[in-house]
């Protein structure tokens, strides 16, 4: 980089927003700090004490005025709240068709899957143009990644999933910082996400990185560890049925309903007592404990890939899971 | 203001009265201090008690609701001892006042002493949070899980650790007290310390009058 | 100056040499002396907080971790947090010039307890020698945020002890809030309604009601963090299904309002500068009274918006932020009054003054960003770096740092009675000023390109911006340290200041410079308003005799 820097670069879809709220605040503020300034120091020079025993004159006050200065600067700043928050909802709602990645901070680095199953530490390969889903966790502190040329940020928590979502615009090399402070080594917690034209990336992907795609990891642990003696076992299935199951509303015993999402079944997994789903025992050992988070992830990648079952209703649904996963 | 000096004024007060009013509102900012104090608490009770229904209905049943029914009663007992302690202060009745803040005192006593027992009973069952818990669930709570138990526990611990802590202290100042009132001290005219320690007092008891149920209580309609 | 300080006499006798000894300090429960207790016992945190600063900054000079290892680095950092923020900034006005003046000022013989504000005074110290200990067994690591679970499970720093000095020195917070809280309540000389307190004293309550309800929060927050490490309790271990993010709830919910404790105070001091300075009535007095009270409240509703990222609900969020932009006005309608106190006045440019129209400059910096970080699209890029850091030292620094300094050498004078070199602290005073801007402002460029906080080393191109900051601290450094030099010669040497060398109403400066133990021969009758310059007549009359102002 050369010269001296003022602003970071801008890569993403967002990038221009988050700058155009900066810029528009900018010039809030020198407007004001200059008025004030400016009131100060000619207050300073018009009305410097002329003799030792002088005294002011008296203002005690002006509605008008203190109406106005208390008016004014609300109204900016719930003009700049509204525009704020809508780029923030921007931020936080990634779209449908987002390209999903999986992300573990640790004491002190990144592990990031491809939804290829491609794995990387500390780097982040991804295609211009894409949108780009990050699903993260953290293996023991309280993490955040954080994409100054993105302009996103997200703290990365231990026992839950965090997501952040970005759309890069401009091929390049650029940081990838943790920006909570987790111990030693802190500050070298990071490295580089490379933006890559489509093709490149594709050529990337298949310069031989080993790994399963999480589907088909899941779809092994899965029968490995015999979920599917409960879960797939046709109509006398002690637990419930996992087709179509992600995304669908399910009753749960205590009468509330609850959508299924990643926190939900990654719960259901670690502590499945929780929320136990109407008409099932709690009869689920627990896998806390048993799972490193990316056999979690992939499991729960592999629940959500199992595609509604046609015709007769879940519960008679004949146990047979999906060829491969690819389809899902 | 006073033109006789008052024999408790101190010298930075024109009056008594001032003196005593000061007294008084002081100690209910410190209440209002503590009831801050024992909100965090709550709070994090109330956001785990919804995350974790079954855990916190699982420790309620296996806590001794007797023994906690019986505290229950001794520190009311007590607030009702204390606050006639009180009143026989604002008399000047100075023995009454000695006998009501030793029966204080005595009840203060069994409630610690009866904590004592359950908390043991909770060490020789391995329900103390760390590495060596283990709650042993029986029927419908066979399967609720370890992590959430601990969370009970440790707020069980942490709640009416700190509340025992406060009895603590007020046992102490009870002893404190027990001298200048038997030399007669405390007159109608001169009795904050005693009023403001009665305001304490009570204050613990309400504490504990919400714990009881929050802890013990938990789905035993 | 008036010429009222020409003709002074230093008096006999006064509250510095009432008694003679060492215990005579060390058990005295005359507010003023405990202020002196104070003024010595912080100065010292704040030069060792201020060695830590150095030491961070000197480490950030050079892109590489090349002075200090990173867990040294992580010590220095979290050291410099600890000591600034609980007991330098949480103190420093309210425990030193609010326990000089605010008996004074209303007109009382002492706070309404006595004893108690020197308990508080002794759990400062223990708090201090807790943490001293902490440092001096090799330091804590966890940043004074003490986050779960980095804090419970992972440092292997002295986390406890550290925790332990936090919780101690928050009761001493509490029970000055109390004191203070009763005093004006019950103490108010006659005649001195609500509306003739000045605004000092309003600030000063509006900041007791933060300490009061805030600081135990906080307390037991720190303290289920040590109870966790030790004992093994695990109400925030996610191992357990804890939840760390509570914590931070807990942890903000006293430490966003702790701001308020730091520059609520600060504010009422810059009000009586205002207005001394300006021989006149500080513009709209009820708008800016209950501007502190208006802060106080709703600096407790605003705590999330240092979670913006945390994981917390989008819509929680969303509600801080707008939270957040409302305890913007009380702010900026107090910038907006101080700067048109001047207006038709009479304004000098003593020393106090200085740092007064300093604050105004670096408050409204401040001020701004704040807002700006409750944007929430502009939060989330620049949380946690050093945009951040920027904005709460142009607060806490160019806030309740100026104000404190100005307000030291406003009532310094009635303190000891004696005058400080003035062309050394209009020295001073600019090279806090030029030095303080030289340091920050380059973070606010470092921090919105991207440098996280907390960081040891960083990518070469944040190098420049560093530069610069390192430089400005140096220089601040200085600024800081003359003080320290010219106000100890002005003990033995300074000339005379008698009783009020500012020309200034308000009872404080009625009384003998420095003050009687009791502060007063017979307790005044206040019989005007606190800014009453343009009458020119008797304000207080002080039990048959009359004090003349002005």
């Amino acid at each position: 980089m050369s010269g001296i820097p003022f602003f970071p670069y801008q890569a993403s879809t967002v990038a221009g927003q988050v700058d155009a709220l900066y810029f528009v605040w900018l010039a809030v503020s020198a407007v004001f700090s200059l008025l004030i300034a400016g009131m100060i120091v000619y207050f300073m020079v018009r009305f410097k004490r002329k003799s030792e025993d002088e005294h002011g004159r008296e203002v005690h006050g002006n509605l008008m005025l203190e109406i106005a200065w208390s008016g004014i600067p609300l109204v900016i700043c719930l003009a700049m709240f509204f525009w704020g928050t809508k780029v923030f909802f921007d931020v936080s709602r990634p779209p449908a068709d987002a390209v999903e990645y999986f992300v573990t901070g640790k004491q002190w680095m990144w592990k990031i899957q491809h939804p290829s199953g491609a794995k990387e530490i500390n780097d982040l390969h991804v295609p211009v143009g894409v949108p780009v889903k990050l699903t993260m966790t953290s293996e023991d502190v309280i993490h955040s990644f954080f994409l100054p040329s993105f302009r996103i940020k997200q703290d990365v928590l231990p026992g839950r999933y965090t997501s952040l979502w970005f759309e890069a615009t401009r091929p390049g090399k650029y940081h990838i910082f943790c920006a909570e402070y987790c111990g030693a080594e802190h500050s070298r917690m990071g490295g580089s996400v490379y933006v890559m034209p489509k093709e490149e990336y594709e050529a990337w992907l298949s310069g031989g990185l080993a790994g399963k795609p999480p589907v088909v990891a899941g779809q092994e642990l899965f029968s490995t560890m015999a979920c599917s003696t409960c879960h797939m076992a046709g109509p006398a299935s002690r637990g419930p049925e996992l087709h179509g199951l992600f995304g669908s509303d399910v009753q749960l015993a205590s009468g509330r309903t609850i959508k299924v999402d990643d926190a939900y079944l990654r719960e259901s997994i670690l502590t499945p007592t929780a929320k136990v789903v109407a008409g099932f025992e709690p009869l689920m050992p627990t896998y806390q404990g048993q799972l490193t988070e990316e056999q979690l992830n992939s499991l729960i990648a592999y629940i959500k890939s199992l595609p509604k079952l046609e015709g007769a209703a879940g519960q008679q649904a004949v146990a047979a899971p999906p060829a491969t996963g690819g389809e899902g | 203001m006073s033109d006789v000096a008052h024999p408790g004024l101190a010298h930075h007060f024109e009056s008594y009265e001032q003196q005593r009013q000061s007294a008084s509102l002081g100690m209910w900012v410190f209440l209002a201090q503590e009831i801050m104090f024992f909100g965090g608490m709550f709070l994090a009770y109330m956001v785990y008690r919804s995350r974790y229904p079954l855990a916190f209905i699982a420790g309620s049943h296996h806590l001794d609701i007797g023994l906690g029914a019986f505290n229950t009663a001794v520190l009311i007992g007590s607030s009702l001892t204390m606050a006639l302690g009180v009143r026989a202060a604002q008399l000047g009745r100075r023995k009454a006042v000695v006998l009501f803040l030793i029966l204080t005192l005595i009840l203060g006593s069994i409630f610690l002493v009866v904590k004592y027992f359950e908390y043991s009973e909770k060490w020789d069952h391995h329900l103390i949070p760390g590495k060596h818990f283990h709650f042993e669930g029986e029927g419908k709570f066979a399967e609720v899980p370890q992590g959430p138990m601990q969370i009970f526990f440790s707020l069980y611990f942490a709640m009416t650790g700190f509340h025992a802590l406060h009895m603590i202290v007020g046992v102490i100042l009870i002893l404190y007290m027990l001298r200048p009132a038997w030399q007669g001290k405390y007159t109608p005219e001169n009795h904050n310390y005693v009023e403001g320690f009665g305001l304490y007092w009570h204050f613990v008891d309400i504490v504990w009058i919400f714990l009881f149920p929050l802890l013990y209580l938990i789905g035993r309609h | 100056m008036s010429s009222a300080a020409a003709t002074a006499e230093y008096p006999k006798k006064h509250y510095l040499n009432a008694t003679q000894g060492i215990l005579s300090w060390l058990l005295t429960k005359d507010h003023k002396r405990i202020a002196i207790l104070y003024l010595v016992s912080v100065s010292a945190f704040f030069m060792l907080g201020g060695l830590m600063a150095m030491l961070v900054r000197l480490e950030l000079l050079t892109p590489a971790g090349d002075l200090l290892g990173p867990d040294s680095y992580n010590r220095a950092f979290t050291m410099h947090g600890v000591l600034m923020v609980f007991f330098f900034l949480l103190p420093v006005v309210p425990a030193i010039l609010g326990n000089f003046v605010l008996p004074i000022m209303i007109g009382a013989k002492d706070l309404a307890f006595p004893k108690i504000n020197l308990l508080s005074w002794y759990l400062y110290m223990a708090g201090g020698s807790f943490t001293l200990y902490a440092m001096a067994q090799g330091g804590v690591d966890t940043g004074w945020t003490f986050y779960a679970p980095f804090s419970t499970t992972y440092s292997n720093s002295y986390v406890m002890a550290t925790a332990i000095g936090v919780f101690i020195n928050g009761f001493s917070s509490i029970l000055t809030g109390l004191n203070f809280i009763v005093t004006v309540h019950r103490m108010r000389a006659p005649g001195m309604t609500w509306f003739r307190l000045p605004l000092f004293i309003w600030a000063n309550y509006a900041t007791s009601l933060v300490m009061i309800l805030g600081t135990p929060v906080v307390a037991i927050a720190i303290a289920l963090i040590g109870l966790e490490r030790v004992v093994g309790l695990g109400i925030f271990d996610p191992a357990r299904g804890g939840d760390p993010v509570l914590f931070q709830h807990l942890f903000w919910f006293y430490s966003h309002p702790a701001v308020y404790i730091m520059v609520l105070p600060a504010m009422g001091v810059i009000s009586e500068l205002m207005a001394t300075f300006s021989r006149k009535s500080v513009f709209g007095y009820r708008l800016v009274a209950f501007s502190s009270i208006a802060i106080a409240v709703l600096g407790f509703l605003v705590w999330g918006h240092h979670m913006f990222v945390s994981g917390q609900s989008v819509y929680t969020s969303v509600v801080f932020s707008v939270l957040t932009m409302l305890v913007a006005i009380p702010s900026a309608i107090k910038v907006f009054n101080w700067s048109t106190t001047m207006y038709e006045g009479s304004v000098s440019y003593d020393t106090p003054m200085l740092y007064a129209l300093g604050f105004l400059g670096l408050f409204t910096i401040g001020g701004l960003t704040g807002v700006m970080l409750a944007t929430l699209g502009f939060d989330i890029h620049v949380h946690d770096t050093y945009f951040v850091v920027a904005h709460f030292h142009y607060v806490m620094v160019g806030g309740t740092v100026m104000a404190y300094l100005g307000g030291l050498h406003y009532w310094w004078p009635k303190m000891f009675g004696r005058m400080y070199p003035v062309f050394w602290s209009k020295i001073s005073a600019m090279l806090v000023f030029v030095g303080f801007n030289l340091t920050f402002f380059p973070q606010f460029i470092v921090g919105y390109l991207g440098m996280p906080r907390r960081y040891w080393q960083y990518p070469d191109e944040f190098q420049i911006w560093n530069v610069l900051s390192t430089a400005g601290a140096s220089v601040l450094g200085v600024g800081f340290l003359l003080p320290s030099f010219y106000l100890l010669w002005s003990l033995k040497y300074g000339k005379v200041a008698g009783p009020n060398p500012w020309g200034a109403v308000g009872l404080e400066w009625t009384t003998p410079s420095p003050p009687p133990t009791e502060n007063f021969e017979s307790i005044p009758v206040v019989e005007g308003g606190p800014y009453d310059y343009a009458t020119g007549e008797k304000i207080f009359v002080l039990k048959g005799k009359e004090a003349h102002v002005v």
